[in-house]
């Protein structure tokens, strides 16, 4: 008997995992071999070159740009979704049509958002300008993804924009889980309802909270989509808004240094790695046990 | 005796562990079952295996892969046995990478599109077949005439890498300054003929209430064009080579210095359509066929990928790139060309004499003229236009060619250096805003030409 149900296990298991070890393992483990060489992409037997990529990796002015961007991000995106999404998901306590309507970016497609908004901020015939030119602003009408100062700001509204409708829908789904007495009681001992929402609600959905820190730290460390599909360039202008995502594919796909965009991927992946670890680190809490 | 069974046994295990490891993404493979070269004759002068399959794959973008098909036609007519499996895709560098490094690709490719593979790399990998029995073969339609007769000047040398003929590339593109001929009848401008002109109009034009210039902002290589051009007019030759054989202070030579000047004089002298900067190829191009703008700087491409939005009596023209001083080195006509969709027979091609006569058809007048029929592009066949009734645009290209006879130049470090060619666009995009000047714009390409002689993992050439 116990002997079936092993074979059962293994039997059902056997189909996922080797997919999961072709598809995923094995790619990831070729990227890291394929780190220490010189391939060049279509060479049959590349050289094994130790650790020169990523030496290479701290002069090249390109990657320190992207992480200096992704890091800009890392510092942006994250705190400003967090603290929008809990607003609106306070805000709109009870009200399901608006969580609709901040959930709907969700259903778009990265592509499809970077398209609409390459259109809102294209220079000529833009929504952007075109809005700040009705309200008789024209003096700030500007080239906003061709400037330098803006174009990463730029951008990282539009992650914000699009990802905030999630976090809304998961902040609030906790909040609703928050029993009412509760607050009843806090609200009858004399709380105000900012009180109510920073000593009861925060404390009791911080689980919530510290998986979006998690998920968006990762995420701000990407953007590549948007950044190849919006910018000038794309990367730019002149690399203002080059992140280490665009840097490996361009180094891969058009330099055609297929070794030292690897190297990239894996620097990327221990920062990726560290920065999750670190996140939940920092925002590890007690957790509150409700009867 | 033990020992060494040990240590051979060892050595089998190691091998064996070791090509598990290069599995996948860079195994090789052998090349035991290729088609061997057979008798050549007048008849079949490279010496095609009447029955050995032809694959052909072909990138199947703006021009189509009819004259692909066409060629393959006419190559059945000659031997009805082979069978030929031809592929229109897209993606080039997606599906043909992981063949290039198993060594079983395709006989004839097409590497061409946004995806195509890194032609400098493929070169210097060695996996390119060297074309120069099909260029010295007789031509198919004159077996008096070589092959390498039938094709405009410059072709040959565009698919050269350091001596060794490895690509033909198949649609001749030119680059210059397009302008509405009707918009300019209307208002009796004429086209300038050197760059001091061209700003005395922009004057005129922008008091006719248009905007004189834009460009694709968004991809600041569209301005390099019309920047390099005149450089080369203004330093001939010479120049053109220096810059590509990375010679130290090339781009910071007077006539380099002075090419971005002119173009940084449009944006000082505020003839640029604003906010060009942040505009897409798309909505450049659209302003400028709405009549909003005069002049747009573009390869011979525009008209075809214009079609569908440009206005009835319109009539684009592409005039050459002003002569940018009264001594420039190249006459006034001289343009800049250079040929698109690259054709190659992978050195590793099954059937590799059946991919060279695959191309000797391809180059066929026949083939050739459906291909500027049916894809409104020029082919790079000698007198495959000939006859034919041409469009506004492409026929102002095929005079260009004309007129510009031998001083057809064409520079070649954005194929063998990408780096470079990203510091330059970038470069580029800050001079047309003015947030560089000219001094400054060569300073910064010059230590990105340096930064590439310097770099030893990137492979050079010379011309």
């Amino acid at each position: 008997m116990r002997h079936g149900k092993y074979r059962f296990l293994a039997g059902a298991l056997i189909v996922p995992l080797t997919l999961y070890g072709a598809f995923v393992l094995s790619p990831y483990l070729q990227a890291f071999q394929l780190a220490f060489t010189n391939w060049n992409g279509v060479d049959s037997a590349p050289e094994f070159t130790g650790f020169d990529n990523f030496s290479k990796l701290w002069d090249d002015p390109l990657f320190l740009a992207g992480l200096r961007n992704n890091g800009l991000m890392l510092l942006v995106v994250p705190l400003a979704v967090i603290v929008l999404a809990l607003a609106l998901a306070a805000g709109t306590r009870g009200t399901r049509v608006y969580r609709v309507v901040y959930f709907f970016p969700q259903l778009l497609s990265v592509a499809i958002i970077a398209v609409l908004w390459q259109f809102v901020y294209t220079p000529n015939s833009g929504l952007l300008n075109g809005a700040l030119s009705a309200l008789g602003l024209d003096s700030w009408r500007q080239s906003w993804l061709a400037e330098p100062n803006l174009a990463l700001w730029c951008v990282m509204a539009v992650m914000i924009w699009s990802s905030v409708g999630f976090y809304v829908v998961l902040f609030s789904a906790a909040m609703e889980s928050v029993p009412g007495d509760i607050m009843e009681a806090a609200a009858i001992d004399g709380a105000g309802p900012m009180t109510v929402f920073r000593r009861i609600t925060i404390p009791l959905i911080w689980e919530s909270v510290q998986v979006g820190w998690i998920y968006l730290g990762i995420a701000a460390l990407d953007g590549f989509a948007l950044v190849q599909i919006m910018t000038v360039g794309p990367g730019g202008p002149d690399n203002s808004t080059e992140v280490m995502g665009l840097g490996l594919y361009r180094t891969a796909f058009t330099f055609g240094k297929f070794g030292y965009a690897s190297a990239m991927g894996v620097a990327i992946f221990f920062l990726t790695l560290s920065i999750a670890v670190l996140l939940l680190r920092v925002t590890k809490r007690e957790r509150v046990e409700l009867a | 005796m033990n020992l060494t069974r040990r240590s051979a046994l060892a050595g089998v295990a190691a091998v064996a562990a070791s090509t598990g490891l290069a599995a996948c993404a860079t195994a090789g493979g052998g090349d035991d079952d290729k088609v061997k070269q057979g008798d050549t004759s007048a008849e079949n002068p490279l010496g095609v295996s009447a029955e050995a399959a032809l694959e052909v794959v072909i990138f199947k973008g703006g021009y189509g892969d009819q004259y692909a098909i066409d060629a393959g036609t006419s190559l059945k007519q000659k031997f009805p046995k082979v069978a030929v499996d031809h592929k229109g895709i897209q993606g080039v560098g997606e599906v043909l990478q992981p063949r290039f490094v198993a060594d079983s690709p395709p006989d004839v490719v097409d590497n061409s599109g946004a995806g195509r593979l890194d032609l400098a790399t493929l070169v210097s990998a060695g996996k390119l077949t060297d074309l120069t029995s099909l260029l010295d073969a007789p031509s198919l339609d004159d077996p008096s005439k070589k092959f390498r007769d039938t094709l405009m000047p410059g072709v040959i040398e565009d698919g050269t890498f350091d001596g060794k003929p490895l690509v033909l590339n198949y649609s001749s593109v030119l680059w210059g300054v397009w302008y509405s001929k009707s918009l300019f009848a209307k208002h009796g401008w004429t086209f300038p003929k050197t760059w001091d002109e061209m700003l005395t109009l922009n004057d005129e034009i922008k008091k006719a209430g248009l905007a004189p210039w834009t460009w694709q902002g968004k991809y600041p290589e569209y301005l390099n064009d019309p920047l390099v051009s005149l450089a080369a007019k203004a330093g001939g030759f010479e120049l053109v080579k220096s810059v590509d054989n990375l010679q130290p202070g090339a781009w910071q030579s007077p006539a380099m210095l002075a090419a971005a000047e002119a173009i940084h004089q449009l944006a000082v002298r505020g003839h640029i359509l604003p906010g060009s900067e942040g505009l897409s190829h798309t909505e450049a191009q659209n302003a400028w066929c709405k009549g909003q703008v005069a002049f747009i700087p573009c390869g011979s491409w525009l008209e075809g990928e214009q079609q569908a939005v440009t206005p009835a009596g319109f009539d684009m023209v592409m005039g050459t790139v002003p002569a940018l001083t009264g001594s420039d080195k190249l006459p006034n006509g001289a343009v800049m060309a250079a040929s698109s969709e690259s054709f190659i027979v992978p050195a590793k091609a099954k059937n590799a004499p059946g991919g060279l006569e695959f191309l000797r058809h391809l180059f066929s007048q026949k083939v050739a003229r459906g291909f500027a029929e049916s894809a409104k592009a020029l082919p790079v066949v000698n007198g495959a236009t000939d006859g034919l009734s041409l469009s506004s645009g492409l026929g102002s290209v095929a005079e260009a060619v004309k007129a510009a006879g031998p001083n057809v130049f064409s520079y070649k470090f954005r194929t063998w250096y990408a780096p470079l060619s990203k510091a330059l666009d970038d470069a580029t995009g800050e001079l047309a805003t003015k947030r560089i000047n000219p001094q400054q714009w060569a300073e910064r390409v010059q230590k990105a030409a340096d930064a590439v002689a310097k770099d030893s993992s990137i492979v050079k050439h010379q011309r």
